[in-house]
């Protein structure tokens, strides 16, 4: 008797399996959480599109975010350049750095990005992508929020909107006071 | 088409080629070693050492650079893995939780085994009991030799 | 009008499906054949409407009808029209019409082929048929519709993958779901030996030849799979145990399992439940592989656009494995019936280690496969789980598999007599040492080849051994040397077809080894006229040149290849670079050799050709993996031949 009933565990054992395959649904490949959030920003000095140097070190200090981008990152990057650009220039005043890191990327297509969108802020090409295997940058758009003692607190994967600047920046301010 | 351009350009610069001395730099054979044990960033699913993406070219120049600087393959495992996290080395390490995917052969053949055994010898020993039966009984009848017969037939021919 | 009609065609051929399913099923139930002649009608017409719909399809894309989503995503007014034809299954909507046909079509065979043969199993064999069908339509119909149409209508469609313009590609789908649907007709025939409790071995001996079949293009599909990812995808490899390839590999090891294991059940009568499970498995891990395709859970390369559909595929998925296992604990007792084993020097004990580790294969893949998901739902921590795990953990088991490959076709059914296993054994054991120890004197260091390698011989000269065995038999009944060996081969097709299946395996397994053990990278960054060398070769950089090449630009580069006293030769790796596509696709050149191959990569450049990078690879043995291939095929082909009488 014993017996007759263990076989129905066979279609039951099949349970635990497809859950598990359900369960893939709730997973988000693109977020992959960094190691990075918590821990001291790495230093690096690049030479801006400007022609100026542009570092980290040179920001201590203040609330630095810190954005990777490329220009041929269709659409997300397109759509958040202007994003970064507004915020920039509504944070300036208020002790807050923006530092833009083109990867992967050509110097002239770069450089024509940063026309198109007329940004402001320092922006830089990373030639050799130190920097980016430096952030664990594995696709572009991150972000990545560096607080006023100069620590990684956040990273956002994907195009940067308005709220999601002014939540990770507003915090990161507030602390500083 | 953008591109049309800098392509032309480099139809221009096409210039006869002068016969250099080749390239004298040896590679470390530990670079392949390492950079197949990390995960391509932007490919998913290929290592830094066979795709060839752009990122992953850098990724290999920094494993080279490191291995340079001294550093021994397992160094520079971390100094990904302290990037990246555990997600960009393509095997996962062994421990805690790991143990399970490295353990599952090995409990799947050991389970395997010991079926096999149980079926093995529960088998031979019904076999056993029945051929002792047999051999009480007077004769074998005659179905049973003619499949004895067939089977020794087919036997010879497979 | 066009895409209307096509949706309109898949909407009915589903709903007809539906019916054929139910009624065959009331059929077999009630035993009114009047019933079923409706379902096999029914089933024609689904044939006809997919067949319909399909070449609708084909139409729009030949047409350039960018009013139709898929064609514009597709396609673009550069596509030559062979690739507009294959673009087809060049994605998710358009591959589910190409399975959704097959299955059509398997149904029609099965018609025709088994409709009096069959007669109690087949209305369940129809009903199986008809409700795989009717999922793959319902999916076309209502989560991925092919001939969804697109406002406002592009003037250009976006274009087919540049990685698809390939001739691998063309073959390759088509091979795999050949072999994937194929399996649904054992499966069908297993649930209706479960469904009529007629478990016995009818249905194995009628989807012998099937199962031969599917595997064989599911065998086929991988291989060229491999091919076109050696060829197009640039990274040097030919398997990257990529989830969608561990997918698709996985009913391959179920199925080879179930063939080896479906001659104990004919022979010895044994086993019945063990096959049925084996086919169930087989065809939920086909299942399983489209499901990962097409539903994003797991990060793949070849990931199709994920959505509303994978809820679809999980659902069925589930509702195939939860009523085949809950039909096979039904008939539990009649299945459960026990064997009986003389030995455990037998035959039928050499083929139980080969489903154990073919299993057990299984289960590692599977298991490494989905254990991401497994540890972000348990730990919280994203993992992957790629090459260098699979290829530590499963070789063990292939060289288990390879030693059985000697063994199981020679010793004896029942009990190998001492004097069997000296007669069969002996020699071939005795040249595998000896070869063992001439590879090693050789100079080769890795275990695995030296194992794979002694292996290989050791299986071949058991193989020899039989042959030469079975053709003096002949030439002592007087036979000439030819017709004897010939006789051979046409007489006992099956066995002959089989070990020329393992010699292909074989092949196949010394070019993985030989690829994994001897092959050489190498990258470097050369100014124009330097030179890198690798392996005796030299190449030289010697400019970069770039042209439109139609769909494309392409940029490409020169290399000056010599190797001591053979003349130059050039080769040319190039990038090109779409419009449709963000970064540039690597273009691989080679040259393929018996023995190596030259294999070369362009990486960065400077725009004005004076330097670039290039990965320089030369790659072992690669070739024999195709060559494997061949001789696999031309085993099939021996195997399926139709069986001869013997004169009594």
């Amino acid at each position: 008797m014993k017996r007759r009933s263990l076989r129905w565990l066979l279609p039951v054992a099949a349970l635990p399996v497809l859950a598990l395959l359900a369960y893939g649904f709730r997973v988000n490949h693109r977020d992959i959480p960094s190691p990075l959030v918590g821990r001291p920003a790495t230093a690096f000095t690049l030479t801006s599109y400007a022609g100026e140097p542009m570092s980290l070190e040179a920001h201590r200090g203040r609330v630095v975010v810190v954005n990777f981008w490329a220009s041929w990152c269709i659409p997300a990057c397109y759509e958040e350049a202007p994003v970064l650009e507004r915020n920039w220039r509504a944070y300036r005043d208020r002790g807050v750095m923006v530092l833009g890191v083109d990867i992967q990327d050509k110097p002239d297509a770069g450089r024509k990005f940063i026309e198109q969108f007329s940004l402001t802020f320092p922006n830089a090409l990373d030639p050799t992508g130190k920097v980016s295997i430096d952030y664990g940058v594995y696709g572009v758009p991150e972000t990545f929020f560096i607080d006023a003692r100069g620590r990684i607190r956040a990273k956002h994967v994907g195009a940067v909107t308005d709220a999601v600047f002014q939540r990770e920046v507003d915090r990161l301010l507030a602390e500083a006071k | 088409m953008t591109r049309l351009a800098f392509l032309l350009t480099v139809l221009l610069a096409a210039t006869p080629a002068l016969a250099q001395p080749p390239a004298t730099n040896v590679e470390d054979p530990r670079l392949y070693e390492v950079a197949s044990q990390l995960r391509c960033v932007v490919c998913q699913n290929l290592s830094v050492a066979d795709s060839p993406s752009e990122m992953a070219q850098q990724m290999r120049a920094m494993v080279r650079e490191r291995l340079r600087a001294g550093d021994s393959s397992e160094q520079v495992l971390q100094f990904f893995v302290d990037k990246y996290g555990e997600w960009i080395l393509l095997s996962p390490r062994k421990q805690g939780f790991n143990w399970l995917v490295w353990g599952a052969p090995l409990i799947a053949v050991a389970l395997g085994l010991v079926i096999f055994a149980i079926v093995v010898r529960r088998w031979t020993a019904r076999r056993r009991e029945r051929v002792a039966a047999a051999a009480t009984r007077p004769a074998i009848d005659p179905a049973m030799r003619e499949r004895i017969r067939k089977e020794l037939e087919l036997e010879g021919e497979r | 009008m066009t895409p209307e009609l096509g949706h309109g065609a898949i909407i009915v051929a589903g709903l007809l499906a539906i019916y054929g399913a139910l009624v065959s099923a009331i059929g077999g139930r009630t035993g009114r054949t009047a019933l079923l002649e409706s379902a096999q009608h029914a089933a024609l017409g689904v044939f006809g409407l997919v067949t319909f719909a399909m070449l609708l399809l084909i139409y729009s894309f030949l047409t350039f009808d960018f009013s139709v989503r898929y064609v514009a995503m597709n396609t673009n007014l550069q596509t030559p029209y062979y690739f507009r034809i294959t673009a087809l299954w060049g994605a998710l909507e358009g591959s589910l019409i190409l399975w959704a046909w097959m299955v059509a079509l398997y149904t029609l065979i099965v018609i025709l082929r088994h409709r009096h043969n069959a007669r109690e199993l087949y209305p369940w064999v129809l009903t199986t048929m008809l409700g795989v069908a009717a999922f793959f339509l319902i999916v076309m119909a209502v989560p991925a519709p092919p001939f969804e149409r697109m406002t406002p209508i592009p003037a250009n469609g976006r274009g087919l993958n540049p990685l698809l313009e390939d001739t691998g590609m063309i073959t390759h789908p088509v091979a795999l779901y050949l072999g994937f649907t194929g399996f649904t007709v054992p499966f069908a025939f297993a649930v209706g030996a479960l469904a009529t409790g007629r478990v016995g071995d009818r249905w194995i001996t009628l989807t012998r030849r099937w199962t031969i079949v599917a595997w064989y293009f599911l065998s086929l599909g991988l291989l060229i799979g491999g091919w076109w990812s050696y060829h197009v995808l640039g990274w040097g490899g030919y398997w990257a145990w990529d989830p969608v390839e561990n997918a698709a590999f996985m009913p391959w090891l179920t199925g080879t399992a179930f063939l080896h294991s479906v001659m104990i059940q004919e022979r010895r009568r044994m086993l019945k439940l063990w096959n049925i499970g084996l086919v169930i498995m087989t065809f939920a891990l086909t299942l399983f592989g489209t499901f990962l395709t097409r539903s994003g859970v797991i990060a793949s390369v070849h990931a199709f656009t994920q959505g509303a559909i994978g809820v679809f595929f999980l659902s069925f998925l589930s509702l195939v494995v939860l009523v085949s296992l809950a039909l096979l604990a039904w008939r539990w007792e009649a299945l459960a019936a026990e064997g009986e084993l003389d030995s455990v020097v037998s035959r039928e004990s050499a083929f139980l280690l080969n489903n154990v580790l073919l299993v057990a294969a299984t289960f590692t893949v599977f298991f490494g496969t989905v254990f991401p998901l497994l540890s972000e739902a348990v730990r919280g921590v994203k993992v992957s789980v790629g090459a260098p795990f699979f290829n530590q953990v499963t070789v063990p088991l292939f060289l288990g598999l390879l030693f059985l490959m000697g063994v199981g076709p020679l010793i004896a059914w029942r009990r190998a007599s001492r004097d069997n296993l000296r007669r069969n054994f002996l020699w071939p054991i005795a040249i595998g040492i000896v070869s063992a120890a001439i590879i090693f004197a050789a100079g080769v260091r890795s275990t695995l080849a030296v194992l794979t390698l002694a292996l290989t011989v050791f299986v071949t000269a058991t193989v020899a051994v039989d042959f030469v065995r079975a053709t003096r038999a002949r030439l002592r009944m007087g036979e000439g040397l030819l017709p004897a060996m010939g006789g051979l081969l046409v007489r006992h097709n099956r066995r002959y077809g089989g070990f020329a299946i393992h010699l292909g395996i074989l092949v196949i397994a010394v070019g993985v080894t030989g690829s994994q053990a001897w092959s050489l990278h190498r990258e470097a960054t050369l100014k124009k006229g330097e030179a890198v060398e690798l392996a005796g070769y030299t190449f030289q950089f010697a400019g970069l040149a770039a042209r439109d090449a139609g769909n494309h630009f392409l940029v490409e580069s020169t290399f000056k290849v010599t190797n001591g006293n053979i003349a130059p030769r050039e080769m040319r790796p190039a990038k090109k670079f779409y419009p449709q596509e963000q970064s540039p696709i690597a273009h691989v050149d080679y040259r393929l050799g018996w023995v190596e191959d030259l294999y070369l990569v362009l990486g960065d450049f400077e725009r004005d050709g004076s330097q670039a990078t290039v990965k320089v690879q030369v790659n072992r043995m690669v070739s024999w993996i195709w060559i494997g291939g061949v001789v696999l095929t031309l085993g099939t082909l021996l195997a399926i031949l139709p069986d001869r009488k013997k004169p009594a």
